[in-house]
């Protein structure tokens, strides 16, 4: 049977996370992929909603937070096995992100936008305040690890693989919906919301649809999230982490969903680097990744709007257009 | 099942203080081609949003198929059968030709999010069908040569007949053409003649606005005039020509119908 380019590149990328481990023996930088792997859940999720729907979700934090906390609440102060807890966090996550939606898109434009991210400072505030259900500032302990069958995902090894499979299953489920009437139906949407609607498309039911979608994913991850490291804090789920995930989405590829592993890494490696080096040399410690992120996107989204590897990829073919051209 | 399809009676618009449709009413007869013409600013293309329920109107009722649809939201109205074109061209430029078409058979399917994600029994066959019937409307505009090609890379007239076949494809009863020879070339408009013809002879209302008169003398059975939001004028091809209001408000008095594009009336 024969294979194309294409699929070999999957293959290879798919056998390469599935060996990393191995290769990299140490548990910090393992975690480290670990965490790209929930920042991929995070934002092929978003990647759908604002690359493939044009939509906007500023505030998608809120989601990822939602499903920490619901898993924390249910496994570890409800006694709900972890595994349950996981999947209730996710599907609940999703329902609530369907109900929120409902409101929300009645909005257009700059008044969508500041509505996420209104949604994810209220988000904030309630988990600051609420401290009985939450622990408030001081964050939430004792998160239980997934155990399925007897057998417990409590190092980093056993997480990584666990999230990067969930990551693999997250991305084949959206590459099936983008390459579906579904897909045709949510950029349709995107191009001219009122031509799809002449064609029968329901646009508000998609818009809500698939935002419901993007939230159920950063539920999951979420709560991978809370049984990874067994503690959170609203920290981890405040606008600064938004505007990362829209730096992950912008940088990946607003419109794709390979973009997206892509786009997490550089973030991650990106504000490793940040804190770690930039740091060092300028002698400042505290949020300085906020100031390059920021700077970031606003370069990203004014030269190559569509996201940074598929503005590449269009730079790129076009020059290599005006190369055949010229010969 | 009456004669009329479409009935709109009364139909008021105002945007700001402008009053854009001052009490229009049309009948428009089942596989009959009806033609909306008119200055500029008339209220053609509003009345065309109107209908289609792309806009609320302020006053009045449209009745489509023996049912109300006034006030009911455009995709719930294509469903009944009403699809429009764009006056400025709405093509889906990240898709491809064969794509956009398909996006036309979306009444055609129902798989979702959940049947899409999981690819459930029945996904791909409906993949297969709404593919196929894609490329069947891509070969009766003739432009299935082009089916992978970016759409937007086309030349403006293809992508018109693009637009068509995304039309066609939602199976129409009742086709609204906004200005579908604007920005075409005589050959091009002359296609575009045949293509009308042959979508009523498969049974398909068409309403169009145009303001080529060559080709809308040429087609339509029947015709009504707009002027300032109110229709001045109503009747058959020939009864406008030697309407003085018609000529005076719009098509001037020294028109005459170009002799080689004529048809027999």
């Amino acid at each position: 049977m024969k294979y194309s380019s294409a699929q070999i590149a999957v293959i290879v990328f798919v056998a390469a996370i599935l060996l990393a481990p191995l290769v990299v023996r140490d548990n910090y930088q393992t975690f480290m992929f670990t965490l790209i792997g929930l920042y991929t859940i995070l934002t092929v999720g978003l990647s759908l909603v604002m690359g493939y729907a044009g939509q906007v979700s500023l505030g998608h934090a809120t989601f990822y937070g939602i499903g920490a906390y619901v898993t924390a609440l249910l496994s570890a102060r409800w006694g709900v096995p972890p595994w349950a807890a996981l999947i209730i966090a996710g599907l609940l996550t999703g329902v609530i992100g369907y109900l929120l939606g409902v409101p929300i898109f009645r909005l257009r434009g700059h008044y969508l936008a500041m509505a996420t991210v209104g949604l994810n400072v209220i988000f904030i505030l309630i988990v600051k305040n609420e401290v009985d259900l939450t622990g408030g500032p001081s964050g939430f302990k004792d998160i239980p690890p997934l155990s399925l069958a007897g057998f417990v995902f409590d190092n980093d090894v056993r997480m990584y693989y666990l999230v990067w499979v969930i990551a693999l299953g997250v991305m084949w489920h959206s590459l099936n919906i983008v390459n579906s009437r579904v897909g045709r139906a949510l950029r349709a949407i995107h191009t001219s919301e009122v031509a799809a609607e002449s064609l029968g498309v329901d646009a508000n039911a998609f818009k809500l649809k698939v935002f419901a979608l993007a939230a159920g994913y950063a539920g999951i991850a979420g709560g991978l999230y809370a049984q990874a490291i067994h503690f959170i804090s609203p920290a981890s789920f405040d606008i600064l982490v938004s505007i990362e995930l829209v730096t992950m989405a912008a940088i990946g590829g607003l419109a794709s969903i390979w973009g997206s592993i892509f786009g997490a890494g550089a973030v991650v490696l990106l504000a490793q680097f940040i804190r770690d080096r930039l740091g060092e040399w300028f002698g400042v410690t505290g949020e300085q990744e906020i100031i390059v992120f920021g700077v970031l996107l606003v370069v990203i989204m004014v030269l190559t709007p569509e996201g940074l590897t598929t503005g590449s990829l269009r730079v790129f073919r076009e020059w290599r257009t005006r190369m055949k051209n010229e010969q | 099942m009456s004669d009329v399809i479409l009935e709109a009676k009364g139909i008021q618009k105002s945007f700001g203080g402008v009053m854009a449709v001052a009490g229009v009413s049309l009948t428009i007869r089942r596989k009959e081609i009806f033609a909306l013409i008119g200055p500029n600013g008339a209220g053609k293309t509003t009345m065309f949003n109107l209908i289609s329920g792309a806009h609320p109107l302020d006053q009045g009722e449209v009745i489509f198929d023996d049912k109300p649809i006034h006030g009911k939201p455009s995709y719930h109205i294509a469903a009944m059968g009403l699809i429009r074109t764009f006056q400025n061209l709405q093509i889906f430029g990240t898709m491809t030709v064969l794509e956009n078409v398909m996006v036309g058979s979306h009444l055609r399917g129902k798989t979702g999010f959940i049947s899409a994600g999981f690819r459930l029994p029945g996904v791909a066959v409906e993949e297969k069908r709404v593919r196929d019937h894609a490329l069947e409307m891509l070969k009766w505009v003739g432009m299935e040569s082009r089916a992978n090609d970016m759409a937007t890379s086309l030349p403006f007239g293809q992508q018109r007949l693009v637009e068509i076949a995304r039309a066609l494809a939602a199976s129409p009863k009742l086709l609204m053409l906004d200005e579908p020879a604007a920005g075409l070339t005589r050959p091009e408009t002359r296609i575009l003649d045949g293509l009308i013809s042959r979508i009523r002879e498969n049974g398909v209302t068409v309403l169009l606005v145009e303001h080529d008169m060559n080709l809308v003398m040429g087609i339509a059975d029947r015709m009504a005039v707009l002027q300032y939001g109110s229709k001045i004028a109503e009747g058959t091809p020939a009864e406008m020509q030697a309407n003085t209001d018609v000529i005076g408000a719009y098509l001037g008095v020294d028109w005459e119908m170009d002799k080689p594009f004529a048809r027999a009336v």
